[in-house]
């Protein structure tokens, strides 16, 4: 392989630089947990699509029904 | 076909919703701000070992780019979780303007993102692979691309105060974007842009500083710590001075298109020309006020002709207070501001209007639906007033507001004092005033004082966007929709248990990232052999 090449010189940047990180591990550690809560629980199942869920399809009719007969609402 | 609908919907999930979207935004808010000041102070530094090549000045910038990084791996993505909740809990919201909201925040996030994940990987991986002048432009980089998302961000907030760019499609139900350029360049975004920016780079160089006097303290690390003190007091001292003329400005914004918020800032009830500004009053914090019969808020202090100054360049300028704004006035050049009561009922008209419209296209009656879509454009600038109940529901809390905003105001002028004295100390400039004292011997108080700082200009910070939040109420998007219209139709005690599942993830993320940047900190710079 080129070791001059630019797609090299470009993945030596990133595999030397990760395989020596020390105190990086413990931040892609920590951001990787972090991630895994946001979009593996917190996402699924706390954060659903409400209007996917509701509006069957119809999104715009749902979403004007709300927002007409909201305004009779006390 | 959606007669299931609670047409009342639970006044737990709005204040579920909201409380849970004003957590999540302030955490937000307590990596942000540091990114983007931060980027600044290492960038100066690197600059300095590029143009000196004196290898303090690099081991300096890989100090300052370690506590960076820290802070940009706890911040990382916990702004996704606000995108998060418009999906969930605002999704009527998300339909009628996702449009044009969205835009902003899927450029940040293809753009911005991209260009702070590649040149942050050469800051940190790059030190022996590339040049010193490629790896300072990544150092740069890193710093722009950081700010050139949070333009995008601040483009979308700024959206929802003043929407603009946009038109109202009755058949989709969402307003579709007819101008990318007036969203993208509205200048009210400009100035909140502007503004929130230079505060951010206060806040670094508060943190600056900051760690700074704590090695000074500790009697250790003191070239690094005199050096970077300059350096930090120097940004801190420019920022502080244009986010004091970027704030004239937003104030300047906020008076022209937000003119309640500005009257719930200043607790002024009634307004008139030759206005001052409020200097100090006493708002009762836990209520509030009866504006409808107070004249003015009791104890008041002003600046003769300040408000009016602030609000229109003007020291005679026209400023509404928050009984004019209800009760309609007219302004100096004869246009007349109709009153809250007008407003709804021409909300209400254009609300009509879209039933008539959609029920008329149901039934193919094209005459109707084009009489009906007529009355809607006319109506619609005040569309959002249509949901009001009481006009006493467009006057924002006005104790958080009138606070809030001297906290803001109140710390950015003792920052402008602070950076003062600590560039002058740096340098022992005047020398009568440093002759006798050293900057890195002072009497330990001076230093704790300056390490306190750190979360006032946090506190500050934060005061800045509960103004800018606050004052918008009760709208989501300003005239458009208010927070009841917005709001999904959910049960309160799901909104509540996230708000709970935040509150502990994102305060241990912060107990996380205080605890890994105190032990860099301790553990000091690692000085490399040439």
């Amino acid at each position: 392989m080129n070791k001059t090449g630019f797609l090299y010189r470009a993945f030596d940047l990133y595999y030397d630089g990760f395989r020596s990180m020390r105190l990086g591990k413990t931040l892609w550690a920590i951001i990787l947990i972090k991630l895994f809560i946001m979009f593996a629980i917190l996402k699924v199942f706390f954060f659903p699509n409400f209007l996917k869920e509701h509006a069957q399809g119809d999104e715009a009719g749902y979403v004007a029904t709300e927002l007409i007969e909201r305004v009779n609402s006390e | 076909m959606f007669s299931h609908l609670f047409l009342d919907i639970d006044a737990g999930t709005i204040n579920w919703s909201r409380a849970q979207f004003a957590l999540t935004a302030i955490y937000h808010w307590l990596f942000v701000p540091l990114t983007l000041g931060l980027a600044i102070v290492m960038g100066i530094i690197e600059t300095k070992f590029y143009l000196s090549r004196d290898v303090f000045w690099r081991d300096a910038a890989k100090f300052w780019q370690k506590l960076f990084g820290i802070n940009f791996a706890m911040g990382v993505a916990t702004g996704i979780i606000l995108e998060f909740e418009f999906g969930t809990n605002w999704s009527n919201y998300s339909w009628f303007v996702g449009d044009i909201f969205g835009a902003p925040l899927a450029i940040e996030g293809i753009v911005a993102f991209f260009m702070e994940s590649t040149f942050v990987a050469v800051m940190y991986f790059g030190w022996k692979k590339v040049s010193p002048g490629f790896h300072l432009a990544s150092t740069w980089l890193t710093g722009l691309g950081a700010t050139i998302s949070a333009w995008w961000i601040l483009v979308a907030n700024a959206w929802m105060q003043y929407p603009v760019g946009c038109e109202f499609n009755p058949d989709t139900m969402r307003n579709e974007m007819v101008s990318f350029l007036e969203v993208a360049l509205s200048p009210f975004a400009i100035s909140k842009f502007c503004h929130t920016v230079t505060s951010a780079w206060i806040i670094g160089a508060v943190f600056c500083v900051g760690v700074c006097c704590w090695y000074l303290l500790k009697k250790r690390e003191t070239k690094l710590a005199l050096e970077s003190m300059k350096i930090g007091a120097a940004v801190g001292l420019a920022a502080s001075l244009l986010a004091a003329a970027t704030g004239h400005k937003s104030g300047m914004d906020v008076a022209e298109v937000q003119p309640m918020k500005l009257a719930a800032m200043e607790a002024l009830y009634n307004g008139g020309t030759d206005v001052g500004l409020t200097a100090i009053a006493l708002v009762n914090p836990f209520s509030q006020p009866d504006y409808q019969n107070d004249t003015e808020a009791p104890l008041k202090i002003e600046m003769p002709y300040g408000l009016s100054l602030m609000a229109t360049n003007d020291p005679h300028g026209y400023v509404p207070g928050i009984n004019d704004l209800l009760n309609g006035f007219t302004r100096p050049d004869g246009t007349v501001e109709p009153s809250a009561d007008e407003k709804i009922a021409m909300g209400k008209k254009a609300i009509a209007a879209l039933a008539a419209y959609r029920n008329a296209k149901k039934t193919g009656d094209d005459q109707t639906a084009s009489s009906a879509l007529q009355e809607l454009k006319d109506n619609m600038q005040y569309f959002g007033y249509g949901y009001i109940r009481d006009k006493s529901e467009l006057v924002p809390y006005i104790p958080i507001n009138f606070w809030a905003f001297r906290i803001m105001v109140g710390a950015g002028c003792l920052f402008i004092l602070f950076f003062a004295v600590v560039l002058s100390g740096c340098n022992g400039f005047p020398r009568k005033l440093w002759a006798n004292r050293s900057i890195t011997s002072l009497p330990a108080w001076h230093y704790w004082m300056a390490i306190a700082l750190i979360p006032v200009a946090y506190i500050a910070s934060e005061s800045g966007w509960l103004v800018a939040e606050f004052g918008r109420q009760p709208w989501t998007i300003q005239d458009m929709l208010p927070t009841w219209a917005a709001v999904s139709d959910l049960h309160s005690s799901s909104v509540m248990i996230t708000f709970f599942l935040f509150l502990i993830l994102f305060t241990t993320m912060l107990a996380v990232e205080i605890s890994i940047l105190i032990k860099q900190i301790k553990k000091g710079p690692e000085y490399e052999k040439n």
